[in-house]
């Protein structure tokens, strides 16, 4: 299948190919090479989806970065409160004041800005763009044999108001006062006070930031929506769709519908904030011992309601593209068939349906009532349902299959009981009468990080080694790939598993010192020494979790030029139409339009000498 | 570069089985996520109303109002007669119900900005006269654009007082009860030191206003949008009518869809804000 360099319609090589484009994402001017009249349509303001995948992704992957960046500052408040950071705390104090960080020390309200930006930059600037803008776009239109996206214009905007909405949210820590402090949930009154000596608070720059994310959202949903129902290559049927392109499907209808209300809501606190209505605001509200001069009559539960609206099915929008690459991994390295592949699409519609009636389960505490709090509930144990059955498909589909253990198959396997871990202990929190009990403590911290963190990133990882060799032709370092996975899985297990006992002794997931005055109480409403200290390990484990990405990052960018070479176009003996295409694909992706004639993952079905049967082979 | 050598299947003509061109989808898909835009800023709407004391109703002129929805329904049926007249090869037609079109939507606009206007120049005051404190709502004497106490006290331009001229009782703000002075339609003059509040009816006087003022914010931005689409299409029609006369059909079928949606929203909008 493979096609010699020469024929492709792109003269451009391999190597020219991965260096532009990496240039492009960081915006270097410096290589001079490139300044042909076509390298801004070419690698910048391209409306190839391939280029624009790779935007997104190492837009994204330095988004990742960062937050955790400020995550690990934070936790050295939380190991050693009140302590200068060591050989970040003075820069923090040179670049944004002696207010923020006096002497190297977090004050209270970076603190509050980094958790809040953490949070932010985590969900809407890294993981999703990554799983849906990097991966989606790369690998949507390939998956179903299309020249490209059904807007392909659209798709390139997409990308801009997604990177100028990434730029607000850095801008905002420049400000007077500093980024938004509220947390990722932004719930009013405290967002809208937080900051009200300034007339443009962080908050308004991240509400400002925020309808520029959903608006790139929205365009890249309808794109993929779109481009899944019109440009699905003759043959493919809807059941002829590697799950992946399934699972980005579902993904766009979440993030179709599910945002615009939280867009109403970041226009509602908009008018609160800038001018002064009062939509969020309850009457009598009183701020520093003044009544607050405003006319009164909001709602505090308005906006969580709305938040959560968007934000539970931003979770399943944040799990799903990260199930959909572990279920080609695991397609692919187990050599054969994925077990009941029907059951994973529809338990994911399910999920996508049931997404939208469970959001208020994140509100048992905010008194709106115990016959509501039973219909969250309800609707919460049920959509665990087809959550297991996506996992257990997996978990089968391992059976009695010879399992190659590639670096990307290892971040497939462990994504299985780490998902489940952060499945399972979600169960107390969605009874609402363990979740009195566990509510805004580590415990919950422990939860949702298992889910995306050693969950959706590990799939992440997955993904970059899998789709690596027919983006650049070139493989990854397998060596250094395991490396880089195996101390990931024990430091990412180190910082998470340990808060479920925090979370359980209590600890709050907000406190500034980590819990330090809480223990010096002592007695029964005190904390434990023992929980205590467990701040310090945690703190020292994320750390060297950053460190053991040192290896990926080199490896990443080291493979680009120098890493091996591939065979063939299809170095994984895969069966979906992305490796029928040449490599990298060029422009219009297929060498002729491809026909699908079987399903997708015809793995050891066949007499076929190698055992596997491409989609686009003919009976 | 390439561009011509690739083509995006479907972009003119439907694909078979799904019966549609992909700009169809794609409107159809956009008008999805508009209706839970606006589905949600109504159920904000009704979840503030049922919370609060006392909701004001009657605030808008219905005369006005009543009139503006006829513009907007008028210019749903002319962007489909233009629709009709490009699928009927009829241009110079096209031309002419599009123009119509794009007229309504900016008449509708010019409307909307009065009775914006109007909400600006009028008044709730609250200031000291004889020692008994009185609160009012009214227009202050040569009708000025969004004053507030600031204004007055502004160090550069000092204002001594105001001559206010007080709503006749049962117009203002019934939340905040009858006016004090009912019934008397006289001018007062208010020293500027009695004054202890004075804000225009813009978004931040009370809760209906702000979801008011958000609601057909939204609404009007989308009007205007959607006339700056269509005025293009007017402007750029002819020469795409000799070149790609199918892609210029689909181009006004589609921002026609998005035009019946923006109808519809104010057709939801008149009774929810003007007559409930």
């Amino acid at each position: 299948m493979g096609k010699p360099i020469a024929n492709r319609p792109f003269g451009d090589g391999l190597m020219s190919h991965a260096a532009a484009t990496v240039a492009s994402a960081t915006g270097s001017e410096g290589n001079d090479a490139h300044h042909d009249s076509g390298f801004w349509r070419k690698y910048i303001f391209s409306t190839d989806h391939k280029v624009i995948g790779i935007q997104y992704g190492l837009t994204s992957l330095t988004f990742l970065l960062l937050g955790f960046l400020l995550m690990t500052l934070m936790r050295w408040q939380l190991a050693y409160p009140g302590e200068p950071i060591p050989l970040l705390g003075p820069v923090l104090e040179k670049v944004l004041g002696q207010g923020m960080a006096f002497k190297g020390i977090m004050s209270p309200d970076l603190y509050n800005s980094f958790g809040a930006m953490h949070g932010t930059i985590m969900v809407f600037l890294a993981i999703v763009p990554l799983a849906f803008g990097a991966f989606g776009n790369y690998v949507v239109p390939l998956q179903i044999g299309a020249p490209d996206m059904a807007f392909p214009r659209l798709n390139m905007a997409s990308y801009w108001v997604y990177f100028m909405g990434g730029v607000i949210m850095l801008v905002s820590f420049f400000i007077p006062g500093g980024a938004a402090k509220s947390g990722w949930t932004s719930y009013s009154p405290l967002a809208t006070i937080a900051d009200m000596g300034h007339r443009v608070d962080g908050q308004t720059l991240w509400l400002i930031g925020m309808v520029l994310l959903i608006t790139s959202s929205l365009l890249g949903s309808v794109n993929f929506i779109a481009t899944i129902i019109q440009l699905r290559a003759p043959g493919m049927t809807w059941m002829r769709m590697p799950f992946f392109v399934w699972a980005q499907l579902v993904t766009a209808f979440l993030l179709l519908l599910a945002f615009p209300p939280l867009e109403a809501a970041g226009l509602m606190q908009l008018m609160d904030n800038l001018f002064d209505t009062s939509f969020f605001l309850p009457t009598g509200l009183v701020v520093s011992g003044n009544p607050l001069a405003v006319s009164g009559g909001g709602s505090p539960l308005l906006w969580q309601h709305l938040f959560w609206f968007l934000a539970h099915p931003e979770v399943y929008v944040l799990i799903l593209p990260a199930m959909g690459i572990v279920a080609e991994v695991i397609a692919n390295n187990t050599r054969k068939p994925l077990f009941g592949y029907k059951s994973l699409v529809y338990s994911a519609m399910a999920i996508g349906f049931l997404s939208f009636i469970v959001w208020a389960h994140h509100m048992y505490l905010t008194g709106m009532g115990t016959k509501i709090s039973t219909f969250f509930q309800t609707t919460t144990m049920m959509i665990s349902i087809p959550s297991v059955i996506i996992v257990t498909t997996l978990f089968i589909s391992l059976w009695g299959g010879s399992i190659r253990f590639t670096t990307p198959m290892l971040f497939a396997l462990a994504f299985l009981p780490m998902f489940g871990i952060g499945g399972l202990t979600g169960l107390p929190l969605g009874f609402n009468a363990t979740d009195i009990q566990l509510h805004d403590t580590y415990y919950v911290i422990g939860h949702f990080h298992y889910v995306v963190a050693p969950g959706t990133i590990f799939a992440i990882f997955a993904g970059i080694y899998y789709w690596f060799p027919k983006i650049t032709g070139r493989h990854m370092s397998e060596f250094w790939g395991k490396v880089h996975f195996a101390l990931s899985f024990v430091f990412m297990n180190l910082v998470f598993a340990p808060m479920f006992l925090q979370g359980l002794e209590g600890m709050h997931r907000r406190m500034y010192d980590g819990g330090a005055t809480y223990a010096a109480a002592g007695g029964i409403e005190g904390l434990s020494q023992f929980a205590l200290k467990l701040n310090v390990s945690i703190s020292h484990a994320a750390w060297l979790l950053g460190w053991a990405q040192v290896p990926f990052i080199i490896n990443l960018f080291w493979s680009i030029w120098k890493g091996r070479k591939v065979e063939s176009d299809n170095p994984w003996e895969a069966t979906t139409l992305e490796w029928a295409t040449p490599t990298p694909p060029p422009h219009g992706n297929f060498a002729s339009p491809p026909t699908a004639h079987r399903g997708p993952y015809e793995y050891s079905q066949s007499p076929a000498p190698n055992g596997f049967t491409p989609q686009n082979e003919p009976a | 570069m390439s561009s011509a050598a690739m083509e995006i299947p479907y972009s003119v003509e439907p694909r078979p089985d799904t019966g549609l061109y992909n700009g169809k989808v794609g409107i159809w898909l956009f008008l999805a996520s508009e209706v839970m835009l606006f589905g949600a800023l109504f159920s904000s709407y009704i979840m503030l109303r049922v919370g609060s004391d006392a909701w004001p109703v009657h605030m808008l002129n219905v005369p006005i109002g009543t009139l503006n929805t006829t513009v907007l329904i008028t210019s749903s049926i002319t962007v489909v007669l233009a629709w009709a007249a490009l699928k009927l090869k009829e241009f110079n037609k096209f031309r002419l119900y599009m123009g119509l079109t794009v007229v309504l939507a900016l008449t509708f606009a010019i409307i909307k900005s009065f009775e914006y206007r109007s909400k600006f120049v009028h008044y709730a005051v609250e200031y000291t006269h004889n020692g008994q404190v009185i609160e009012a709502t009214g227009h202050i004497e040569g009708s000025p654009w969004n004053w507030s106490l600031k204004t007055l006290q502004n160090p550069d331009h000092p204002i001594e007082s105001i001559v206010f001229h007080p709503d006749a009782a049962g117009h203002g703000h019934p939340g905040e009860g009858a006016t004090i002075h009912a019934g008397e339609h006289e001018a007062v003059t208010i020293a500027t030191k009695d004054i202890h509040k004075l804000e225009s009816f813009g978004p931040w006087h009370h809760t209906y206003l702000a979801i008011y003022f958000t609601l057909t914010g939204l609404h009007a931005l989308h009007v205007l949008g959607g006339a700056a689409v269509l005025a293009w299409f007017w402007i750029t029609g002819p020469a795409m009518w000799r070149t790609d006369p199918e892609r210029l059909t689909n181009r006004v079928e589609v921002t026609g869809l998005f035009w019946h949606f923006v109808d519809l929203v104010w057709i939801f909008l008149f009774p929810v804000l003007y007559l409930l």
